[in-house]
């Protein structure tokens, strides 16, 4: 399965995905291919038996139940043969789509579809061999025919899963983008910023510019940057921190950074940072006092504000 | 020769807007007017507003932190305000300083800070208001 992994590696819109299996060269061999799946759906029941062991056998499919796998198998076969018979993979092709849609989510592995539908080719491959075994030239005809349409139905099974996947990950990858980083305004001209996990280049440089499009759009005078759940970052991500930081003060915000780790610390030392342009607070809290007061307010006890204004 | 910056008084305030993108010798322009203008008014502050600007390079980082110290031996400090997110972060990126001369995110918020800057300094108001 490594080698199918592989191959698909590369960005798959670069690759081009048959969309139709070609035409059988001529006419004997469209007779063959008829020949071939009359043959097959004949005898459904037997194969689709051979293959449903082989499957498990192999291990595929674990996560559905066998029921399940017998039906799919069942589906599945039906398209195949269409396909086979008539070299279009229109149905195929949507088939292959919705049962990636369907087994995805449900933890079937690439290599789980993609080994299921080699299964079947075998097992197909096998009953015809029983079956035109005798004759040397027939047997040659048959599998001429059947074994290229066999490979690009596999091939495109493949693709389609592979796609699907692609397509989950980047619209997994979209929602994390833009949960990632939200800009908090916890009073008037005061923002908080929380990180939780990694900060890659990409998703620092998004966070520069949410973080002064937000400045400016809340007029902010203070923000507070908590970076509790970020463990570590390398060193230009560090850099960039220190220099959005720089680029808010340009706008007129103070940026107070809280929660830092040892190994940020030691990282931001190592970078050389200059701390008088860097204010740090030890927590969350300890920022958000700091803030309260660089905006001029106090934060103190109920009771305690009713005896000041008693008082006066 | 075309002004490419309005210089208005303010109270006792100057307000310097530019208005396009200026070159060199127009920075240079700028500076001297600022700076024999805010000694005539008897302002105690300039507020210099670049929001048009799109690029704020060196020459005119050092250009414009010169002549925040030049106002400021005439006596008055000088705010630079309306600096772009973008323009900020590059400044930021390249390393750019302004050594000290405090910025705002707008005139308003600029005006403010004079303000209370003013009324710190002197502990009275001004006997304008």
């Amino acid at each position: 399965m490594s080698t199918s992994n592989e191959k698909f590696d590369s960005p798959l819109s670069d690759l081009e995905l048959p969309t139709a299996i070609e035409p059988p060269a001529d006419r004997a061999s469209t007779a063959i291919l008829r020949e071939i799946v009359a043959h097959l759906r004949q005898r459904r029941a037997q194969l689709l038996e051979a293959w449903a062991s082989r499957i498990s056998e192999a291990g595929f499919l674990t996560a559905m139940s066998a029921e399940e796998v017998l039906e799919e198998c069942g589906a599945m076969y039906d398209n195949y043969l269409a396909a086979v018979e008539t070299g279009s993979s229109k149905s195929l092709d949507s088939y292959a789509h919705e049962l990636s849609e369907r087994t995805v989510t449900r933890g079937v592995g690439t290599h789980e579809v993609v080994g299921t539908v080699l299964l079947l080719r075998d097992v197909l491959a096998k009953s015809l061999y029983a079956e035109y075994g005798q004759n040397q030239d027939n047997l040659t005809r048959v599998l001429g025919a059947y074994g290229p349409a066999a490979s690009r139905i596999a091939t495109m099974v493949a693709v389609g899963f592979v796609r699907e996947h692609e397509h989950i990950i980047r619209q997994q990858q979209e929602a994390m983008r833009k949960l990632s980083t939200p800009v908090l305004t916890i009073h008037e001209r005061l923002l908080i910023l929380p990180i939780i996990g990694i900060l890659d280049p990409q998703r620092a440089r998004q966070l520069t510019e949410q973080l002064l499009e937000a400045i400016r759009s809340n007029r902010a005078k203070v923000v507070v940057m908590d970076l509790t759940g970020v463990a570590t970052m390398d060193a230009p991500v560090a850099n960039n921190l220190v220099q959005t930081v720089g680029a808010a003060r340009l706008l007129g915000a103070e940026v107070i950074i809280t929660g830092v780790s040892p190994e940020l610390a030691r990282t931001l030392v190592t970078i050389g940072v200059d701390l008088e342009k860097l204010a740090t607070v030890g927590d969350l809290r300890g920022g958000i006092e700091r803030a309260a007061r660089l905006l001029g307010y106090k934060v103190v006890p109920i009771d305690e504000t009713t005896t000041d204004t008693a008082t006066e | 020769m075309q002004k490419k910056t309005t210089i208005l008084q303010l109270r006792n305030y100057l307000v310097a807007t530019v208005q396009t993108t200026l070159v060199d010798q127009d920075f240079i322009t700028l500076r001297d007017r600022l700076v024999s203008q805010v000694g005539n008014s008897r302002c105690t502050g300039v507020v210099l507003d670049v929001s048009e600007l799109d690029v704020l390079d060196s020459f005119c980082v050092r250009t414009l932190s010169d002549m925040a110290r030049m106002i400021r031996l005439r006596g008055a400090d000088m705010l630079i305000v309306g600096i772009q997110p973008g323009v900020a972060f590059s400044m930021a990126q390249l390393g750019l300083d302004l050594d000290g001369v405090p910025t705002a995110l707008d005139l308003d918020e600029g005006l403010a800070y004079l303000d209370s800057k003013s009324r710190r300094s002197s502990g009275r108001i001004p006997a304008w208001h």
